[in-house]
Order: C-alpha cells, then structure tokens, then sequence
C-alpha cells in the first residue's frame, strides 16, 4: 500500500522541463478535445502524440505499471457492459447496420456497435498517458502555483498543495492506527460479517479522523498567524517562468483541440464520424 | 453565528486536509458488497461530517479535490462526470450547516433526521440527475446503462453518508464542550 502518484522524482529532459503551468493547460486542452469528439482519427493522433510525449518524459515502466492494470480492468469492463446493455446503441446513432455476426436474441455484433465501442475504449485510454505524464513530471509544490495562475483563487490552490503535503503523512497514521487495532485483534478480513466489519473499520478511521481535527486546528491557527489570507494576492516560492519550449507546447495544445473541434463542427457536423453512409 | 459561504482561514485547512483523507478512504477503505465493482465508499461519510462542520464550500472541494486525486491515482485520468457529481452531492450536504450545531456539543434525534433528509436529497440529486446526465453529454454512454449505475451508486453512497456521517456526528458532538457548560464562580 503505497502511494504512487507524485512519486515525484527529479529529471531533466523536454518534459519535465515544462512549467507546471503548460503542463496543467496541456492536460485540460488534450483531455477536452478527447472528451468532446467521437472521431476516431482525431483521438487517434491524440493518443499517438500522447504516447510519443510519454516516451520523451522517460517515466520508467515500473512506476505506472499498476496503475495500467486498473485502467485495462475498467476499460474491458465498460467494453462489456456497454454490450450487455445496449448492444444496438451504434446503430442508432450511425443509423445503418452492417450486421457481423448473431450471438443470440436481441446480442447482434454489428460494425457500428464496434466503431462506437473501440472509439470509446481509446477516448479512455488515450488521455491516460497525458494524465500520467501530468502528476508524475509535475513537481507537487510547483503545481499550486500553477492552478493559481491557471486562474483558480490562491486559496483554492493553497487547499489543494495542503492535499499533497498531507496525504503521505495520513497514509502513514492510517498504516500506524489500523495495525494498533490489528494487533488488539480488529479483523478487516473477508471472514468477519458486514456488519461487523464495517464496526471495525469505523474503530480505526474514528482515530484516524479526530486526529486529523486537531491537526487542522493547529495548521490554521498557524496559518493565521503568519497572516495568510490578508492580501489579494500571493507569490509562490516553486514558480517557474514561462520559457519558449512552454509557449511551444501550450500552442501546439491549443492547435489540436482548435482542429478537433473544427472537425466535429465543419467535417463530421457533430459529434461523431460516420463513415458507414 | 456561522455564514454559510464564508472562507476562513480554517475552511481552507479543512478543505486540504479533508481532501487528503477523503481520498485515502476512496482507495483503502471500502467495504465490499458482494456486487461486483460496487463498494460502501466510507469516503462519503467522511465527507458529509466535514460538509456539515466545515460548510458547503469546504464539503464541495473535499470530494471534488478528494475523488480526482484517487480517480488520478487509481486510473490515470479523471472521470470528470462522477468527479463532478462527488463534489455537488458534499456541497449540497453542506447547506445543513448553519443549521447544525455539533461543533457546539449538541446533536439530537432531530439533527439525525435533519441530516440524513439533505444526505438523501443531496445523493438524489447527485447520482441520478447529475452524474448519468454529464456521463451521457461528455461521453455519450447508454442512457439505460448509466442511469443504472447511478441508481446503484446513489443508495450505497446515501447508506455511507447516512450510517457513517451520522455516527461520526454523534462522536464529535459528544467531545465538545456544550454552549453555556461553564458557569461564572459567585463571588
């Protein structure tokens, strides 16, 4: 049980070179342009580019490979489901069938199911990557300055590096507490009832929560009096300027989510292609 | 007397530190059903007691911050729909806030019943308006499909919010000091 994002390690390449600023644009531009279209040329030239990006980061295999199986667990879930539920939903939204073969009842494979599935299943995977390469190359404290400059309120951000700086630090008092219990004889086991079970994890996250209380009375109060909050504005110790390599990649962002959306609206006149009429 | 949108210093740290425990919940402690992939999230319980000390504001952030981080860890994006509607079901929680008292040491059957009639409505709203409804308009999801999961994902998250956040209430309520225990010494 070990947190593996921000597992932040210092390198020095094109990637991890960007400010956190161009990284959270590129993220957010990327990931909208994915999530608006249902054309698969596009998302494929995201996810290709995507993977190219996540190459040039150098981000070891290792520390992403868990984080891949929970992603292909979902994708192949969702892939089921969608079938399961709505077998006919390509098609209704193609308004053809091309039919490929019958599995039983209403369970017909069709190309238009299949295009809309496959499509789905890379919109999912394909922001994976830009997301890894966010939260892995992104040094932690540099990343609320960059939300601030994003736009978002100082506070906001502030809440949010606060996040970071403790999790590590609760995950080490949940391990602290739920092996004091253990050791009084607390099961979390499958073999103890629901109820029963759900008894036992409230006698270790009860500690674990009213500590945390106290702690946020002591950081606020500090806070407090090192005068935070009094003025509009802030600076930031871990902020990076803006370099020629940061307009580069924010331009570049903006170019591919400017030429999805123009290929949904001017191309495809929504938000799906359809090569089946 | 408490305002509802104020941003204090201490909504702040709550909202960080909230966030941060929230999403160690979302990830480590979650019971089972026996359904698969559908769990009790302790995480909401947790993030309705701090909705109603802390307020809609602080509520809000805390899942918003609190599910994107687990969501982030977990599978590398972000599912933004559910993400969304994490963070509206807290801040909805949240509006009981002015209207209960536990920081104050008091919390009866009423406040019980109180809570758990904005939980439930706050869960309502949440799963099975706003979640299927961005799942269908981001990324256009089967309507039967998505309206289901969030059926089920509404009951288990309003059983959280209710069995945990109440019984956390009646925790806190019980250790601080009631309003007016202390009495002037007569001279």
């Amino acid at each position: 049980m070990k947190a593996k994002l921000f597992d932040y390690v210092e390198r020095h390449n094109a990637i991890y070179n960007l400010s956190g600023v161009t990284k959270l644009l590129c993220f957010l531009l990327l990931t909208a342009a994915v999530m608006f279209s249902y054309d698969i040329r596009a998302i494929v030239v995201i996810m290709v580019l995507s993977l190219v990006f996540l190459a040039m980061s150098q981000i070891q295999f290792r520390q992403i490979k868990l984080m891949l199986l929970y992603v292909l667990l979902f994708l192949v879930l969702n892939f089921i489901l969608t079938f399961v539920f709505s077998p006919s939903y390509g098609t209704q939204i193609y308004g053809t069938e091309h039919v490929l073969f019958r599995i039983f009842g209403r369970y017909v494979v069709t190309s238009e199911q299949m295009l809309y599935q496959v499509t789905k299943t890379l919109k999912y995977a394909s922001v994976v990557p830009l997301g890894i390469i966010f939260f892995l190359s992104t040094n932690p404290s540099e990343l609320a300055s960059s939300i601030n400059r994003a736009g978002v309120s100082y506070k906001a951000a502030f809440a949010f590096s606060l996040t970071l700086r403790y999790f590590p630090d609760l995950i080490r008092d949940y391990q602290d507490i739920s092996a004091a219990q253990q050791c009084r004889g607390l099961d979390l086991s499958k073999k103890e009832k629901l109820g029963k079970r759900l008894k036992n994890i409230l006698n270790i996250t009860i500690p674990l929560i009213f500590s945390t209380l106290e702690r946020i009375e002591t950081i606020s109060n500090t806070m407090d009096l090192r005068g935070f909050g009094k003025e509009k504005k802030r600076t930031w110790y871990a902020a990076k300027p803006l370099k020629r390599n940061d307009v580069f990649a924010i331009s570049l962002a903006l170019l591919l989510f400017l030429g999805t959306i123009a290929l949904s609206v001017f191309v495809n006149h929504g938000k799906f292609w359809n090569p089946f009429v | 007397m408490k305002k509802m949108f104020k941003v204090s210093t201490k909504t702040i740290v709550a909202t960080g530190l909230g966030a941060a425990l929230f999403a160690l919940l979302f990830m480590y402690v979650k019971v089972p059903t026996g359904i698969p992939e559908t769990s009790i999230q302790t995480a909401y319980g947790l993030g309705a007691f701090f909705a109603v000390l802390f307020g809609p504001i602080a509520g809000g952030l805390i899942a918003f911050i609190g599910h994107a981080i687990s969501d982030a860890l977990q599978y590398g994006s972000i599912w933004w729909s559910w993400v969304v509607a994490s963070g509206i079901s807290m801040f909805l929680v949240g509006l009981v806030y002015t209207k209960i008292r536990a920081d104050e040491g008091e919390f009866g059957w009423k406040d019980v019943l109180r809570f758990n009639i904005y939980q439930i409505i706050a869960n309502v709203i949440a799963w099975i308006v706003i979640a299927p409804v961005l799942d269908i308009v981001i990324y256009s999801e089967p309507a039967n499909l998505v309206f289901t999961q969030g059926a089920v994902a509404c009951l288990w998250n309003a059983i959280a919010s209710g069995v945990i956040g109440t019984l956390l209430l009646f925790a806190y309520a019980k250790i601080r000091p009631k309003k007016g225990s202390l009495s002037k010494e007569e001279e």
